[in-house]
């Protein structure tokens, strides 16, 4: 019922000729519009309590975040973008088991991003005591690091979603399915982007 | 595209597919409609409690008092008298409900969800999947706010602005993390900012994407375009919040400190922790209220454009001529939509944040009142020189001039940072915004119920009961906020339990008394347009799919419009207010129409 209707709905897969684009991927990109404003928002708070002091962040060695473990997370996030791009791609060359192999691996190395956060870095901390009301500092860090968290499991369960119950729709409409591993690809980047940003702020100024 | 509907047509979806959990914007506009009208309601039933401990401080509340006491804790004493905290608790959710579960609902899912795709001649609204996910959202977060009522220490205190520190430190004592009002109140707000997140994405896809044939952004109703800046401001403003949001549950919980300065004390306690308090310190109480502002300046004017636009569409409709500068008027709303984001601290200017940031808002506020101004005088234009026919839209629609004009004008002392020291916090203030929102753009939404109604039942409301309607509410608001002014200039305080423990407050009472005795009439004068609402649903006059004679593409569909909303896709020839256009057969030309030349 629901998809005899949306069926019917002009540019569900063809772009529009002025936005050149279909309304998913439309929509997704104003979404991600306002993710911008969500994290903008946490970025500028985090400079007004910094500006506003009582913001003891790199104090004693064991009272900082561990620049290796940030830079091992980086590059993790870094790869799973990549192989989330080759994912599309195969899809888009009508080669679906390599697509599938692709989003596996994503979502394997998303996994992997959030057992060392949660680990190595979370518990870790908490077992020195560090929680976040021990300052602003970690506040803000456990906030944000916290919420990028969420979205990295968001894109986890998406890309799950696509490996395994979704995919039936690539034998009904191979076109539609690559349209949405591409919109799930554009979100995945821009979480990607977020820990981009997060990495020096946290770690490293 | 039309064999497509007869195919949907096919398939009878069931009763709960069809009317609850449907994907039908129709549907859903209308579940948001009667939703929000419900929720205005009861924000009105308790501002009409408040205006009780107003007008006669400390009295036993008539009637319903004794039976407050047992079903409400910590609003009412055992008699019946209204608490401190119980006045406090019922003036933070009368603003969070009118604005957030009333206004914004109506305007926004209620018109925008119902019209909007009408108007452009869609089938339905880009994705109705979201359409249908952003309505059963937005339930939770209503009755998640409702029910904080009855949780121990009752409802949110602090104002519907949440300002901290009072509110992180409000309704926890002797409480839970969660099971206590203030802290219902950031979750009711997350799941009220999800569901305008889903529904302005939906929005502003479909104005974009979905428009017919011929129906070029130029050719928009004035209605669309205001819906879509509308969608901008609630896709931009919103996520702010609820970071904000985000970061004041985290300050409840798990004793954060973001908006908990260092050295704070609490009622003789002190709240940092080397002083055996919970909170480091070291935060920012403005941080809260630039973030809270950065939504909520933004969010007036996503209460006043949906209802600029319902009024510029009752208006062209009942002048019987094309509306005066549609382009200056599309030009000004999107100039107003930019502005908006930049004049927030002008509610600020208070708190020590430094008078050159005030010079800055100021005159970014003095900017915002042009295009507005602008708005308003074209509007007015219109009706210049019209045979105005006098339904009851237009009724409304022309209250609606006056009296946003009144709370328009009555903002720039505001927005001054001078004059702003006497005024600010004062019922003055209250007066200034309830002018904008309340007989501004509620009266907007009833020209909207007015006129739109027959589209969605097929038959018309009645014309005596609107008029019954229509008079006394538009003298009985009045009565309700002028009042204001006076007592606000005298420099009586907003927030005040019983205003007559002052001198000022006392010499004043009289216009206190006429404010509350005539928001009482106003709500008996609601009751023709709930008997009228009611019975015309079932048994209203039938009437022809374009009884107002209307020139924009809903009035192209059959009343109610069938699933899939037109039996054949429209195509538009011209623009959206073609009203006794010279050498046409009808004094109105509608845009579906390829010929409509007199021979």
């Amino acid at each position: 019922m629901s998809t005899a209707s949306a069926e019917a709905l002009p540019h569900t897969l063809t772009p529009h000729p002025v936005t050149g684009m279909y309304n998913g991927k439309f929509g997704l990109w104003l979404f991600l519009a306002s993710e911008i404003m969500l994290f903008g928002a946490l970025f500028s708070s985090y400079v007004l309590l910094r500006v506003n002091g009582a913001f003891p962040h790199h104090g004693t060695p064991e009272n900082s975040l561990s620049v290796p473990i940030g830079t091992l997370n980086t590059m993790i996030l870094i790869t799973s973008s990549v192989t989330m791009v080759l994912a599309w791609a195969s899809f888009k060359l009508n080669k679906p088991g390599k697509g599938r192999l692709f989003l596996l691996l994503t979502m394997l190395l998303a996994m992997t991003f959030l057992v060392i956060k949660i680990i190595f870095e979370y518990r870790h901390k908490y077992h020195m005591g560090i929680r976040p009301d021990t300052s602003t500092f970690y506040a803000i860090y456990y906030c944000m690091t916290g919420l990028h968290g969420l979205h990295i499991l968001g894109g986890i369960i998406v890309i799950g979603y696509f490996l395994l119950p979704g995919f039936g729709l690539w034998k009904k409409n191979p076109e539609q399915f690559t349209n949405r591993i591409e919109c799930t690809g554009l979100y995945w980047h821009f979480v990607d982007l977020v820990w981009i940003f997060l990495f020096p702020v946290f770690y490293l100024l | 595209m039309s064999s497509d509907h007869a195919h949907a047509h096919h398939h009878d979806p069931g009763f709960i597919r069809k009317y609850i959990f449907s994907v039908d914007h129709k549907v859903i506009g209308v579940q948001y409609a009667v939703t929000s009208l419900v929720f205005l309601f009861l924000g009105f039933t308790l501002m009409m409690i408040m205006r009780f401990q107003l007008a006669y401080p400390n009295h036993i509340i008539p009637v319903i008092g004794p039976w407050l006491s047992h079903a409400v804790e910590g609003l009412v004493t055992e008699k019946g008298r209204l608490l401190p905290e119980g006045y406090n608790a019922l003036g933070a959710m009368h603003g969070t409900i009118m604005v957030f579960l009333g206004v914004v609902p109506l305007a926004v899912g209620g018109f925008g969800n119902y019209v909007m795709p009408l108007q452009i001649g869609a089938p339905d609204m880009a994705f109705p999947k979201l359409n249908m996910a952003s309505y059963w959202v937005f339930l939770p977060g209503g009755i998640i706010m409702l029910a904080s009522f009855f949780v121990p220490g009752g409802a949110a205190n602090s104002g519907w602005t949440s300002y901290a520190p009072l509110s992180v430190t409000a309704n926890t004592v002797g409480t839970n993390a969660f099971w206590n009002g203030q802290t219902m109140w950031l979750l009711g707000m997350v799941f009220l900012i999800t569901s305008s997140l889903l529904g302005s994405v939906n929005f502003i896809v479909t104005i974009v994407h979905l428009r017919v044939n011929g129906l070029k952004m130029f050719r928009l109703p004035f209605f669309v375009w205001a819906q879509f800046v509308t969608s901008f401001l609630l896709l931009l403003a919103f996520p702010p919040l609820e970071a904000a949001g985000v970061m004041q549950l985290m300050d409840r919980v798990f004793h954060t400190s973001f908006f908990m300065p260092s050295g704070l004390v609490v009622s003789g306690v002190m709240q940092d922790q080397h002083l055996g308090g919970m909170y480091a310190g070291g935060g920012s109480p403005l941080l809260w209220q630039h973030l809270f502002w950065f939504l909520a300046h933004p969010e007036v004017y996503v209460l006043i454009l949906p209802a600029m636009g319902i009024v510029g569409e009752v208006i062209a409709n009942n002048t019987r001529k094309p509306i005066w500068g549609y382009r200056i008027l599309v030009y000004s709303i999107i100039f107003l939509g930019f502005m908006s984001f930049i004049v927030w601290a002008h509610h600020m200017f208070l708190t020590g944040m430094g008078t050159s940031i005030s010079t800055f808002f100021q005159t970014t506020t003095m900017i915002i009142s042009i295009p507005s101004v602008v708005i308003l005088t074209a509007l007015l234009l219109s009706l210049y020189g019209a045979a105005i026919r006098f339904t009851v839209p237009m009724l409304f629609a022309l209250a609606f001039l006056p009296m946003f004009a009144i709370g328009g004008l009555t903002g720039l002392p505001l927005g001054l940072s001078a004059s702003d020291i006497h005024l600010h916090d004062t019922y003055y203030v209250i007066g200034h915004f309830h002018y904008v929102v309340a007989p501004g753009t509620i009266m907007a939404l009833f020209a909207g119920i007015y006129y739109w109604f027959p589209k969605v039942t097929g038959r018309k409301m009645n014309d005596f009961l609107g008029k019954l309607h229509f008079w006394p509410t538009f003298i009985f608001m009045n009565g309700v906020f002028m009042p204001m002014f006076f007592v606000g200039l005298s420099g009586v305080s907003r927030r005040l339990w019983d205003q007559t423990n002052y001198m000022l407050g006392n010499e004043t009472h009289g216009w206190v008394k006429m404010s509350s005795w005539s928001a009482w009439m106003l709500g008996i004068s609601q009751l023709p347009f709930i008997i009228n609402f009611v019975i015309s649903a079932f048994a209203g006059k039938k009437v022809a799919a374009n009884p107002w004679h209307a020139t924009t593409l809903e009035w192209a569909a059959p009343s109610p419009p069938p699933h899939g909303n037109f039996p054949e896709v429209p195509v538009v020839y011209r623009g959206p207010y073609e009203y006794s256009a010279p050498g046409a057969k009808d004094d109105y030309s509608p845009q579906h129409l390829p010929d409509v030349s007199l021979a």
